[in-house]
């Protein structure tokens, strides 16, 4: 048998178009301490400490090093990176749990977007020989899947419409964009501004724990039940791009399937992707989508996608979802995804 | 609030890249006006090609000569080329699938506006009329009517071929330092140092990152330092920088302002490089009109004693 593993906190700070007053160690600092003292726990009570975040949105090496001063890290600390959102630090922090290393830990994400051009930042992470060269910038990738889906009959401009504004009709305070939105001018047809993700700076992070450990430190764990991810193709023209066979593989074998899951956080930073998902996870109108908003209404480039995870386990322990589904990306048009399933303590 | 410090950064980098017997092939052949695909065992065409099978991670050379004639697959209209880009009057993105291949190249097409763009239309490679081999060399697609698909296999074997690419790279930024290296900053300007006491442990850290690291918490209570200091170990440098005008050898030392918990580095002039010495009191030499410390220099006090300074080492 695994052992039971929990998200038992997760805090997030605002996220802001620009926090050019802080550093990134500043921005994550209160974030770290109010999700660690939900738990009651001292820092120096956290078994592991695993980080998500990119060098090339502050264009400085080994970024993460600073951000590393908010958590105390002497005397030394059992401590990991990866160069990818905090989902999948969370994803190695679960593996060190389920390895009995550790009886919790502590997974953090930041981002701050505002120093550079986003669109030309991400430009980086692809292919260097036959795709950087090009410089096809983020929207320009999505506005390509956008129009697959167009063409293959899977969605239209209205239908992406009403996806953005029910993404930003949410009451989340830390949301970026809230309310009626404008869908806006074109950006890169068919995606208009309104199908796109706020650029902002902030940051997220989550405590896990095992066992009874975290029905010591939490009244109504997140268990999770199954996590996994998976990766496609590198080249977009060997994809199929009006389908997400990568999240449909990661959602089966994380159990998202057994049975239905009251509530969805997607990480679909542009509305086409929305519609992509919700077809590889077989979601329907029974299922709650976003309620946070999503990455339509704050996208915090390597903590959005930890912010899933965090805003389905906060609806757990709330009690307001008792089988939560939490997805995270990273890469162009859904090129690698991430889902768990989370659940609460049957009431 | 005190006004933000800003400043531009720029991180530039030619990435030189080799490339293996496929990509090389593929390359080269573009310089040749030339476009190979690579088969995979169950008999598909990928262009652009890969050295190993993306569903198999079968390992894949047999080259396939492809068109430069194809079929749009998706497109996106770009009202607003960026830096960069193909090119710089609005057009289109597009995956094309080259006659013969079974998968789409993402490249430009240079088309009038979005309404003669549509998915399935035909399309031609238009050359570049400088090649080196790179995916550049094909400058963008054009529309076009004709067929002139012609797939055969081909060697891949050209004279000459292309071994690496330059992948450049170019992003700008606006840095900025946040708020305790901005006090510590502007500090500076003022021929002022300021460290900030951990509010826990009680150090004090200069410069200031607005954190204690070994407490986790905020770093708030701002505390004068220095001016003086005391070098608690050092180096010298033998290497002249690239755009660094000062003379080597040169000494590059670990300072340790008095007042503070953590030693900064800066360099020391005003002494020959082989007198400079652990426990020597130096203090900042500000230039006309600079904002921070252009060197640290002797002080002529009487060197401090090791017990002083040897926590800070
Ligand atoms: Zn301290």
């Amino acid at each position: 048998m695994m052992r039971e593993i929990a998200v038992i906190a997760f805090a997030q700070s605002d996220t802001l178009r620009s926090t050019a007053e802080v550093s990134e160690v500043e921005m994550l600092m209160p974030v770290l301490h109010d999700v660690v003292a939900q738990t009651g726990l001292k820092t120096a009570d956290i078994g592991f400490t695993c980080s998500g975040s990119c060098d090339y949105l502050a264009g400085r090496a080994f970024s993460f090093t600073l951000a590393l001063d908010g958590v105390g890290a002497w005397p030394p600390i059992s401590e990991s990176h990866v160069e990818m959102d905090g989902a999948w630090a969370l994803y190695e922090a679960w593996t060190k749990l389920l390895s009995g290393d550790a009886d919790t830990a502590l997974v953090y994400a930041y981002g701050k977007s505002s120093p550079g051009s986003l669109r030309d930042v991400l430009t980086r992470q692809l292919d260097p020989y036959y795709v950087a060269p090009l410089w096809p910038d983020s929207v320009a990738l999505a506005a390509l899947q956008a129009q697959a889906l167009i063409d293959a009959g899977d969605t239209d401009e209205p239908e992406l419409a009403t996806i953005g504004a029910r993404s930003r009709a949410t009451d989340n305070p830390r949301a970026q964009l809230k309310g009626p939105v404008p869908q806006g001018d074109y950006l890169v047809r068919p995606l208009r501004t309104g199908d796109c993700p706020p650029i902002g700076d902030g940051a997220a992070a989550v405590v896990l724990a095992a066992g009874e450990r975290a029905r010591e430190l939490c009244e109504r764990p997140a268990w999770i039940r199954g996590i996994d991810h998976r990766i496609e193709a590198h080249s977009l023209g060997v994809r199929d791009l009006t389908d997400s066979p990568s999240t449909r593989l990661a959602a089966e074998r994380a159990g998202a399937f057994e049975r239905p899951v009251d509530t969805a956080e997607l990480h679909a930073p542009f509305t086409s992707q929305e519609v992509v998902l919700r077809k590889a996870l077989r979601l329907d109108d029974s299922t709650r989508v976003n309620p946070s908003g999503g990455a339509l209404a704050a996208n915090p480039m390597m903590a959005a996608g930890l912010a899933r995870i965090g805003e389905a386990a906060a609806r757990i322990h709330r009690g307001e979802s008792d089988r939560a589904l939490a997805h995270a990306t990273s890469g162009p048009c859904l090129q690698q995804n991430l889902v768990a399933v989370l659940e609460g303590d049957p009431r | 609030m005190p006004e933000v410090l800003k400043a531009p950064l720029v991180v530039e980098f030619p990435f030189t890249r080799s490339l293996g017997p496929v990509q090389s092939a593929f390359l080269t052949g573009l310089r040749e006006r030339v476009v190979l695909g690579v088969s995979t065992r169950d008999g598909r065409t990928l262009v652009p090609p890969v050295e190993y099978d993306p569903v198999t991670a079968e390992e894949i050379r047999d080259l396939v000569h492809v068109g430069i004639t194809g079929t749009v697959t998706t497109w996106a209209w770009n009202h607003e080329p960026r830096r960069g880009q193909p090119l710089d009057t609005p057009f289109a993105w597009v995956l094309v699938k080259l006659d013969g291949a079974d998968t789409a190249l993402l490249h430009a097409l240079d088309a009038p506006g979005p309404d003669a763009v549509r998915t399935g239309m035909r399309v031609r490679i238009r050359w570049a009329e400088e090649r080196c081999g790179a995916i550049t060399d094909i400058a963008c697609f054009e529309p076009y009517d004709g067929d002139d698909s012609a797939v055969t296999v081909h060697a891949g074997e050209f004279e000459d071929p292309v071994h690496g690419i330059v992948a450049q790279a170019r992003l700008d930024y606006t840095y900025s330092p946040g708020r305790a290296q901005a006090a510590y900053i502007n500090a500076l300007a003022e021929h002022r140092a300021v460290g900030e006491r951990c509010p826990a442990c009680r150090k004090v850290y200069v410069p200031p990152r607005g954190a204690c690291p070994t407490c986790g918490v905020a770093t708030s209570e701002q505390v004068e330092v220095g001016p003086a200091g005391t070098v608690t170990t050092f180096c010298i440098v033998n290497i002249k920088a690239k755009n660094l005008d000062i003379e080597v050898p040169y000494v590059y030392a670990h300072i340790a302002l008095d007042g503070a918990d953590l030693a900064l580095h800066g360099r020391i002039g005003g002494i020959p490089y082989d007198q400079v010495r652990m426990g020597l009191r130096v203090e900042p030499v500000w230039t006309e009109g600079g904002r921070f410390p252009d060197h640290f220099r002797p002080t002529g006090e009487p060197d401090a004693q090791y017990e002083t300074y040897k926590e800070l080492l």
